[in-house]
């Protein structure tokens, strides 16, 4: 080969080498650059002026960025996010595994074809969209049925979110039913059970690591949205379990506030703080929902 | 519990999930009427949001979903080539595909404010519609691997093989066999990642997208507004603001974004008959 | 005269060895065949001869061969260079998803030598060579897929031979094609060898005798015999080569 030809290789070579490690070390990045802003609120940053104590951050129960001196605890934000969330899941998961398992297993093959990509389609609607058509319908219902103050309640939050993570949960579920051998609903049948019954006492059972990947995720999807939570969840930093109360999120807490925020300031580092605490918790529930698909597929690729 | 009971409960669900999309649409294309006219999208907002159109909105959007395929594609599709064509099978290249699939979990909060830091402040950037690109393509970045990877895995191996076999450098069958062939499959992604794109509030809020911009973005560091971010604003923000308009910005907002989906799911399921015929 | 030889040659995949110690000279000019039954290290043989096997991970060697004396194998040698002096056409046509000219232009295209005009020229020498020239002179930009398979086959190696190899290896190459096209393809043979050295690899042992000026005989890795195709089959040394001519058994 010349000279240039070589060269040429070894530049393409190395410049999608490098596009592959620069995409896959962007997750570490993120992490260690919401670390480090983050620690701007711990550390002390100049003599005689103390850093806030990690403690308080992470027991403290009240949010108040505008206090002085100010006030921030991780744990109304943390409760209104898992309320919201809890809530979502109730709704969603059973919601979201009786339809996979309808596509999977019940509909014909032509109406499966034209309905996942529908919900596929649910899942793009943007987060803001969704807030809005809470906002504007079922904030109104759910403050005359509940009679609450305002309709923006985490309830609300939660009904918002569970449209949204539904599409993620049906996905992923009937892609582990689909996954099921074949074989395994053959000889259920060919001993007498009828079609539901192998459903649910063969099919689901083996594509269980699968499905609570699915429920995993969807937790994920939902522990992260921003907007839709933004807007209808009444953003008020409670400590509360109850659904008709209005809450307010991690996510909601650092949309909000960080347009109004000082760089550099002891609020702007909390904000990333609660950035850094929500990132390790979406990588742990990812983390988890792989550990799952793994499961799954090792245990589909022994039987055919 | 007898078949039917349970086959009715399973059918009942899925007609619940379906409900929402159709739902939705009907009550923002309903109730959006009438202002979905051609001045809507032509005319910018008047009265403090409250009236007129929504057209710097819309060519923010617009903008911003060609700045963020502009970014993406490129370091997204050599990522791919990367995965597909030259990474051995061992541990590393299995850690890279698991960062990759980790940063497709990545809150989009999460990445304004990783934009924050890096593009507006660190790298002075400044809030701006550059800022906002480099961010939402790194939040768009896994759909274009993925959907890349995907269309380079579907070539054939006997392509390559012809290739190779006439002499041809890794990189001449790459660039003049292999990405032609994969083009369809890559372009879906980019698509997808547009739609995305026009979607995504929370990370423009963080870096760039402005309430109200006397004027169309001159350039890369200007401020820009945004459909998105404007629907958000006009429904919360403004008072007194006149029903029918954020029920028109939502609907004007859904179809670019449901448009861009249909595409790309089309395509796919296009792609994906036509391969296996 | 010698044109490719092989001295001792042993190809291993990771911890297996499909070749033992392969010793085989090819004049030029000449048609050879291989033949063997299925999983005799046949086709592992051909592919070794332009580097071709390095495209599997973990493959290895031992021993040379050695292209008008030189090993191809050589650390100095890009195995790039060796394709284009030795070609390969492949038992399943894979033309390009590209018109038909672009096919056989593709390898003189990315060697980048040759001006528009003179392309144009070999493209049409090449399609003659392959006697395709006739069937495609008028559709040259249509699709090469909407060609039959056995007009792509003769496509790929109108494509093969238009960078002017000194050696064409062919794997089966009529072997998914219909009579008519499998005869076509052996006058092909016929012609080209005028102008190459030709390695072919079949499982027809008719077609062997057919077009082949040598044959050899492969089994479980290892070169049993080598000689005039005439001899192999009419009077072979070995007891293992005379019972597969004669079907005993592959």
């Amino acid at each position: 080969m010349t000279d240039r030809r070589a060269l040429l290789e070894g530049a393409f070579r190395w410049a999608v080498t490098c596009a592959g490690f620069a995409s896959a070390g962007a997750v570490l990045l993120i992490l260690g650059f919401l670390v480090a802003e983050s620690a701007g609120l711990f550390l002390s940053q100049a003599p005689g002026e103390p850093g806030y104590p990690v403690g308080s951050f992470l027991t403290e129960t009240r949010w108040l960025p505008i206090k002085n001196p100010p006030v921030f605890g991780l744990v109304p934000l943390a409760l209104g996010s898992i309320v919201v969330t809890a809530g979502a899941l109730v709704i969603a998961v059973p919601l979201g595994l009786a339809a996979a398992t309808f596509l999977a297993e019940v509909s014909p093959g032509w109406l499966r074809e034209v309905l996942k990509p529908t919900i596929e389609l649910l899942a793009a609607i943007p987060s803001v969209v969704i807030g809005f058509v809470g906002l504007s319908v079922v904030a109104p219902a759910v403050k005359s049925l509940f009679h609450t103050q305002s309709g923006l309640t985490a309830l609300t939050g939660s009904i918002a979110l569970a449209i949204m993570s539904i599409p993620t949960i049906v996905t992923i579920a009937e892609d582990a039913l689909a996954a099921v051998p074949m074989s395994y609903r053959d000889a259920s049948l060919a001993l007498g059970a009828n079609r539901w019954q192998t459903t649910w006492r063969v099919v689901v059972p083996a594509a269980a690591p699968g499905l609570l990947a699915a429920v995993i995720l969807g937790a994920g999807r939902v522990l992260g949205e921003t907007m839709a939570v933004l807007m209808v969840t009444g953003n008020a930093a409670n400590i509360t379990l109850d659904p008709r109360d209005s809450v307010r999120t991690i996510t909601a807490t650092i949309a909000q506030e960080m347009g109004e925020t000082a760089r550099g300031s002891d609020h702007y580092h909390a904000l990333f703080a609660l950035g850094a605490v929500l990132y390790l918790v979406t990588l742990a529930t990812n983390g988890l929902a792989s550990s799952f698909l793994e499961r799954a597929r090792r245990r589909m690729s022994g039987a055919r | 519990m007898t078949e039917i009971v349970a086959h009715t409960l399973l059918v009942l669900a899925t007609v619940v999930v379906l409900v929402p999309l159709f739902f939705v649409l009907v009550l923002l294309f309903v109730r959006g009427a009438p202002l979905l006219g051609i001045s809507f999208f032509t005319e910018p907002p008047r009265d403090m949001n409250k009236a007129g159109g929504i057209m710097p909105a819309a060519v923010g959007t617009l903008l911003l979903m060609a700045g963020t395929a502009a970014i993406s594609l490129p370091v997204g599709v050599a990522a791919a080539i990367y995965l597909r064509e030259y990474a051995p099978d061992n541990r590393a290249t299995r850690l890279v595909r698991l960062a990759i699939l980790n940063l497709a979990g990545v809150p989009s909060v999460v990445h304004g404010l990783f934009g924050l830091g890096i593009f507006v402040i660190l790298l002075r950037f400044g809030s701006s519609l550059l800022a906002s690109w480099c961010t939402l393509a790194l939040l768009v970045l896994p759909t274009v691997i993925t959907a890349s990877e995907e269309a380079l895995r579907a070539v054939p191996d006997s392509l390559r093989e012809a290739s190779e076999g006439l002499g041809a450098t890794k990189r001449q069958t790459i660039l003049r066999v292999v990405l032609p062939a994969a083009l369809p499959g890559i372009l879906t992604g980019a698509i997808l990642a547009m739609g995305r794109a026009a979607g995504e509030t929370a990370p423009i809020l963080i870096t760039g997208v402005a309430f109200f911009c006397p004027e169309l973005p001159h350039g890369v560091f200007d401020q820009f507004m945004a459909l998105s971010y404007h629907l958000y604003v006009v429904a919360t923000q403004v008072p007194h603001v006149p029903p029918e308009l954020p029920y028109a910005t939502a609907a004007a907002l859904i179809q670019i974004v449901l448009a861009t989906s249909a595409v790309a799911v089309v395509a796919r399921a296009h792609l994906r008959r036509r391969r296996l015929a | 005269m010698t044109k490719l030889e092989s001295r001792r040659l042993c190809i291993h995949y990771g911890a297996k060895q499909a070749l033992h110690g392969i010793d085989i000279a090819i004049a030029t000019n000449e048609v050879l065949a291989l033949i063997g039954p299925s999983g005799c290290g046949k086709s592992t043989f051909l592919r070794s001869l332009n580097r071709m096997n390095e495209r599997i991970p973990g493959t290895w060697h031992e021993g040379q061969v050695l292209l008008d004396g030189k090993d191809i194998y050589g650390r100095d040698v890009d195995p790039t260079d060796v394709r284009r002096r030795v070609g390969m056409v492949f038992q399943r046509p894979n033309p390009f998803p590209t018109s038909i000219s672009k096919n056989v232009a593709y390898g003189l295209e990315i060697h980048g030598t040759k001006s528009r005009s003179e392309i144009v020229g070999i493209v049409e020498k090449s399609l003659r060579a392959a006697a395709l020239w006739d069937e495609v002179k008028d559709q040259l930009h249509k699709s090469a897929l909407a060609l039959s398979g056995g007009q792509q086959q003769r496509l790929c190696i109108a494509r093969a031979i238009a960078t002017e190899p000194e050696v064409l290896l062919m794997d089966e190459p009529a072997s998914s094609l219909d009579p008519i096209s499998t005869g076509k393809i052996e006058e092909l043979v016929q012609e080209l060898k005028a102008s190459f050295t030709i390695v072919v690899v079949t499982h027809n042992l008719q077609q062997a005798a057919r077009i082949s000026d040598r044959t050899a005989f492969f089994l479980d890795g290892r070169l049993v015999e080598v000689g005039e195709t005439k001899t192999i089959f009419t009077s072979p040394v070995d007891r293992r080569t005379e019972d597969y001519v004669t079907g005993r058994f592959g």
